[in-house]
């Protein structure tokens, strides 16, 4: 039984796609197998602390919201990458986030925005939105093909440098920048996607990957096993929004 | 000119949609006609002789235009667009069906209210509130709002803008316009001790500072004013005092006007209404209504389509209330959980274009204070899994919750745990809406809501 210790950047300003159901997934799966989810805020004045944390979440925000926080977060660009990379805590990083945490962010109007430069990826701003379905496959532990269907809505086109490996292929809907078959970026313990839906609730096995890699940091061995549970919801709900993505998805 | 064989096709074929089912043939002719005349929607405005009113809001447009409706009524012959079909080819429909109207009174979508404004240059413009809503759809509040912005740019002087002070990026539409009146709500006694969840406007318009809150109404709605730069909510012209909110019935208030003061009684409940009934009594006032007849045609006012309608079914009731965005249902829930939480709830959520197709927005809910005394909860409709999800995860048992995807089977299921004359809530968004009133007069218990006076 163990405390993981999750810290929820900006949670104030990036919150638009329902992030709070992805923190709220982990909690009640974390205390259903007998673990603690400690959530702490940290925000404009909070410093990120190497070691404090098993598990880093950055949600969406508007463009607007996501511009106040960006100068914030790149200031603490070292400290972050030594959490997670260094350090080894997991990290979820969901649409706005997601691409806070490339190398830059070009804007429409070619203005730059530096980004963390935690995961080996650069996003451009596109004319024409990306919105609908998605579904994709992931194979996260070799050999294990497992599936994420959530919801995408973005301008940006993400590209992830030569030998980066994707969070998942696209089965049905755009992706990363509507060309490359790839969606969102992992990279160790890190993960980033535009998937949003909230993404967790209808795709619990990632919420438990996501579980074990921060109990792994806390108690500084391998990932453990946790206990399977029913999950009947939530794979009828897995259903509904894989099939929306086959039948809808990727389209303009 | 609009020649009167336009005229003539667009009817006909306004009478084929409706005999064949397609929708109410409320937008059909419209569409029609805007591709045969794209002009026609400006001309069919400017013959109106008393001209046009226009009310827009992301939360609530429906009730106060319906509210002003009721207000005018006495007053003005109206060509209103009741059944909700507020797009530009809605708004042409509606001028087109209503012929010998005098005054055009509008809901208009929030998306289409730049082009709607440009074309039928009303009289009086009434803008509510911006909340977040289907963002797959409007994209961001802030893009609505820049849209908003050039829209009152460009109305014609003597057009009267009428807007909520109390949300910020509404209210400060006010100086860019000459002729603008303010309401706002003051009344500390009601406001909520903190800002809810899903607040969308918490940082300054001007500066990007957390605002500070004086008092928080609905959502972000309140008396604001920020710490850095001093943008503040601007001063009020007409303000709802003294509210007294009575449970799941009904609300009362101090309409406070710089021509009197006059008690408004509202068969309705929740302080969300009390800023429907003060946007409509703004915009009425600027019409030329006077306070006594404000205040009769708001107490006449029962409910708009499924906006806390009840329907009688089987010697027991329905209750709609519909539900389409996190600040909407918000408002629903907390007016349910102050009227007496119901142990029994149908919440029916679908994923249509209408409805959003992204249906993120239900964890942005604040679900948790009904979930509290909730016996049974339903979840229907075509994305009945991911609300059950919704639920679980907000801490209500499994055992608690059904999934029924059918709405009709889910009603039924939730009038079997009614009890006799005892009254069922449901929660449906607009497309769940529109087919559980396509069941509910299927049995012959209410009309369709295209059958229905004005």
């Amino acid at each position: 039984m163990s405390t993981i210790r999750v810290g929820h950047l900006y949670p104030e300003y990036l919150n638009i796609y329902a992030d709070r159901g992805n923190i709220a997934v982990f909690a009640r799966r974390a205390a259903w197998r007998g673990h603690e989810l400690e959530v702490t805020s940290i925000g404009m004045k909070d410093a990120i602390v190497p070691g404090m944390h098993d598990l880093y979440y950055i949600g969406g925000g508007q463009d607007r919201e996501q511009l106040l926080v960006a100068g914030n977060l790149a200031a603490k660009s070292q400290p972050l990458i030594d959490a997670v990379i260094g350090g080894g805590a997991a990290l979820l990083a969901v649409c706005g986030g997601y691409q806070l945490l490339g190398r830059r962010y070009r804007g429409f109007h070619g203005e730059d925005m530096a980004g963390v430069g935690l995961l080996p990826l650069e996003t451009v701003a596109g004319s024409r939105r990306m919105i609908g379905d998605v579904l994709l496959e992931c194979e996260l532990e070799p050999g294990v093909r497992r599936t994420l269907a959530g919801f995408e809505n973005h301008a940006g086109r993400t590209r992830l440098d030569p030998g980066a490996e994707p969070l998942g292929r696209v089965v049905s809907g755009f992706g990363n920048d509507g060309e490359s078959g790839f969606e969102g970026c992992r990279l160790g313990r890190a993960l980033g996607t535009y998937l949003h839906g909230p993404l967790l609730p209808r795709n619990p096995w990632l919420a438990d990957w996501l579980l074990a890699q921060a109990l792994a940091h806390r108690t500084g061995g391998e990932p453990p096993e946790l206990p399977p549970l029913p999950d009947e919801l939530e794979s009828r709900a897995h259903e509904v929004s894989a099939g929306r993505a086959r039948a809808r998805g990727g389209k303009r | 000119m609009l020649t009167a064989a336009e005229i003539r096709v667009a009817r006909l074929v306004a009478g084929l949609s409706r005999r064949v089912g397609a929708g109410a043939g409320m937008t059909v002719p419209g569409k029609l006609l805007s591709k045969v005349d794209p002009g026609a929607i400006d001309r069919l405005a400017a013959r109106l002789p008393a001209g046009v009113a226009a009310v827009s809001a992301t939360n609530g447009k429906t009730t106060t235009t319906a509210m002003a409706a009721e207000i005018l009524r006495p007053r003005f012959r109206l060509a209103h667009n009741h059944s909700g079909a507020n797009l530009v080819s809605g708004v042409a429909s509606t001028l087109l069906a209503a012929w010998n109207a005098e005054l055009g009174l509008l809901e208009v979508d929030e998306g289409a209210l730049p082009e709607v404004l440009r074309r039928v240059r009303p009289r009086a413009v009434c803008l509510g509130n911006l909340f977040r809503d289907q963002l797959d759809r409007y994209g961001e509040l802030e893009l609505v709002a820049e849209r908003w912005r050039e829209a009152v740019a460009h109305l014609p002087e003597k057009t009267v803008l009428v807007v909520n002070g109390d949300d910020p990026r509404v209210g400060s539409l006010a100086q860019a316009h000459g002729r603008s009146i303010v309401f706002g709500v003051d009344d500390p006694r009601v406001a909520r001790p903190a800002l809810q969840h899903a607040a969308d406007s918490k940082y300054c318009v001007r500066c990007g500072t957390p605002y500070e809150y004086l008092a928080a109404y609905v959502g972000h709605l309140g008396d604001y004013r920020c710490p850095n730069c001093g943008h503040a909510r601007p001063a009020l012209d007409v303000t709802a005092r003294s509210i007294e909110l009575h449970g799941l019935e009904r609300a009362a208030f101090d309409l406070v006007t710089s021509e009197g003061t006059q008690r408004v009684e509202l068969g309705l409940p929740g302080l969300y209404n009390v800023y429907n009934a003060l946007g409509a009594a703004t915009l009425a006032q600027a019409l030329g209504s006077p306070l006594e007849e404000i205040a009769a045609g708001l107490a006449r006012f029962s409910a708009a389509f499924g906006r806390f309608e009840r329907i009688p079914v089987d010697g027991k009731q329905l209750l709609l209330l519909l539900i389409k965005n996190p600040a909407g249902a918000n408002e629903a829930v907390r007016t349910l959980v102050d009227g007496g939480a119901p142990r029994v709830a149908v919440v029916a959520l679908n994923d249509a274009v209408a409805d959003g197709r992204d249906v993120s927005w239900i964890w942005d809910v604040d679900f948790e204070p009904l979930l509290e005394g909730l016996q049974t909860v339903i979840a229907t409709g075509e994305r009945a899994a991911e609300l059950a999800l919704r639920f679980k995860y907000g801490g209500l048992d499994e055992s608690r919750i059904v999934v029924e995807p059918s709405l009709e089977a889910a009603v039924d299921q939730g009038l079997a745990l009614t009890p006799d004359a005892g009254e069922l809530v449901v929660l449906p968004t607009y497309t769940a809406m529109l087919a559980l009133q396509r069941v509910v007069a299927g049995r012959g218990l209410a009309k369709p809501y295209w059958e229905r006076a004005a």
